[in-house]
């Protein structure tokens, strides 16, 4: 299908998106990499007045580091975060995630922070940045604000980015010494949405887990960070008897939701085998 | 609010200025503004792949960029690297392999296949089978698709 007709603004500032968003209020979109928008725009899912195209802000696409911190700005596209060495070297999970989400052609379009704000229960970054406890950098017309990835979702779709602010960039704590990285997703076609998936990070002191952090993707109606199952390794053993009380931890965390792919039972029973195999990998 | 744009871009080397309705994507702009119908609408949200284009050097979903958001840009479609022979070689493996049959995806699979060749020269036959999973086939079932672009990676490398 085709989008309802809307206007198009490409805004060249900061001031202008505010003043489109204060005007428009919710009949205005934020037009990112317009990979997931485009979309709903297509099927009439969604049909705003205006489309608010941020792709022309400058200064808003960089990827840094300072050692201690990686910082992903809103506009990055995949395939940059995909090649950035600072990634690689400071954030390996993500570097692990990148190959999973969506496809080349999509990936060139598509941006860190639209993923984010997006929110999308399904999608690999929003649960990576919650496994990694990345801060999101939110920006209004007075200034910023800085919300942890754990407060930032809230629910199906929906954040704590209000209606007249803009998330710009994201701070990821730097994979530390010792820290070690582990992704698992099951998809039935490579890049499509998976039925459900996690990213680890953790670390092993001697045969001890610790600081582990266990994000979900497809398994509730938000990124899921798995407390229970998190409590059920941090200074247990790497055993066979911890591995499963974290598997049968999962049911307390997670609440995936029914859909084509299968019954929520048939993802819970997924979520166990692939957080073994995770954990497996983590280890290895 | 005007929900008309002025546009310009290039078009397989070629300025073009339009105004067009802003809802326009940019592979609907190809066909029907520019009258490039090698560039296919399959799924229109971004699944199939029929719909890919070259824009600023690198392929993109050309069902979820409006035609608007190529102002200024370099846009290449099949026609326009067909007609530069720079896609010669992949054709002709598409062909010799029999890796076409109703030819709606080959479009898209062609610049596929082409980007990823710019960015690795010896891909593994895993890695071609990954880099075109965006870019769905309902004839071949992959496998000649496979062995033409393995087979051109081999003759580029020379």
């Amino acid at each position: 299908m085709k989008p309802a007709p809307f206007a198009y603004v490409r805004a060249e500032t900061l001031d202008q998106v505010f003043d489109l968003l204060d005007e428009y209020g919710d009949e205005a979109k934020i037009l990112a990499g317009g990979q997931s928008l485009m979309a709903t725009l297509n099927m009439r899912l969604s049909t705003p007045e205006v489309l608010i195209d941020i792709n022309h802000l400058e200064g808003l696409s960089d990827i840094s580091s300072d050692g201690d911190v990686l910082r992903i700005g809103a506009l990055a596209r995949h395939s940059d975060v995909l090649e950035s060495e600072h990634v690689q070297k400071h954030a390996p999970l993500i570097a692990k995630t990148m190959p999973h989400v969506a496809h080349q052609a999509i990936r060139n379009r598509g941006t860190f922070g639209g993923s984010v704000a997006f929110a999308d229960p399904a999608a690999e970054l929003p649960a990576v940045t919650r496994a990694l406890g990345a801060i999101f950098v939110l920006q209004g017309r007075d200034g910023q604000r800085k919300v942890a990835a754990d407060d930032f979702f809230q629910g199906l779709f929906e954040t704590d980015l209000k209606e007249n602010e803009l998330l710009v960039g994201a701070e990821i704590p730097a994979i530390k010494d010792g820290e070690r990285t582990a992704f698992m997703e099951l998809a039935r076609r490579h890049g499509d949405y998976a039925i459900v998936g996690l990213a680890v990070q953790g670390r092993l002191e001697g045969d001890t887990f610790a600081d582990m952090r266990l994000g979900f993707f497809g398994a509730g109606d938000q990124p899921i960070l798995a407390k229970s199952a998190i409590a059920a390794l941090n200074g247990q053993p790497n055993n066979e008897g911890t591995i499963k009380n974290a598997q049968d931890a999962l049911d307390a965390d997670l609440d995936p939701m029914p859909d084509l792919n299968g019954p929520a039972e048939m993802k819970m029973h997924l979520a166990r085998v692939l957080t073994k195999r995770a954990l497996a990998e983590l280890a290895a | 609010m005007d929900q008309n744009v002025d546009i310009t871009m290039k078009v397989n080397g070629q300025t073009v200025s339009r105004r067009i309705p802003a809802r326009t994507n940019l592979v609907d702009f190809v066909r029907y503004d520019m009258e490039l119908t090698g560039s296919h609408v399959g799924c229109e949200h971004g699944v199939c792949g029929a719909c890919t284009i070259r824009v600023d050097g690198a392929i993109v979903r050309g069902c979820l960029m409006l035609a608007a958001q190529a102002e200024g840009a370099e846009v290449e479609t099949i026609e326009g690297l067909s007609d530069a022979g720079e896609i010669a070689d992949l054709q002709k493996a598409f062909h010799e392999r029999n890796a076409v049959q109703c030819g709606f995806c080959t479009p898209g699979m062609l610049l596929t296949a082409q980007e990823l060749l710019t960015k690795n020269s010896s891909p593994s036959r895993e890695e071609i089978r990954e880099f075109i999973s965006g870019n769905y086939c309902r004839c071949t079932g992959y496998q000649a698709i496979v062995d033409a672009i393995d087979r051109v990676a081999e003759e580029r490398r020379g």
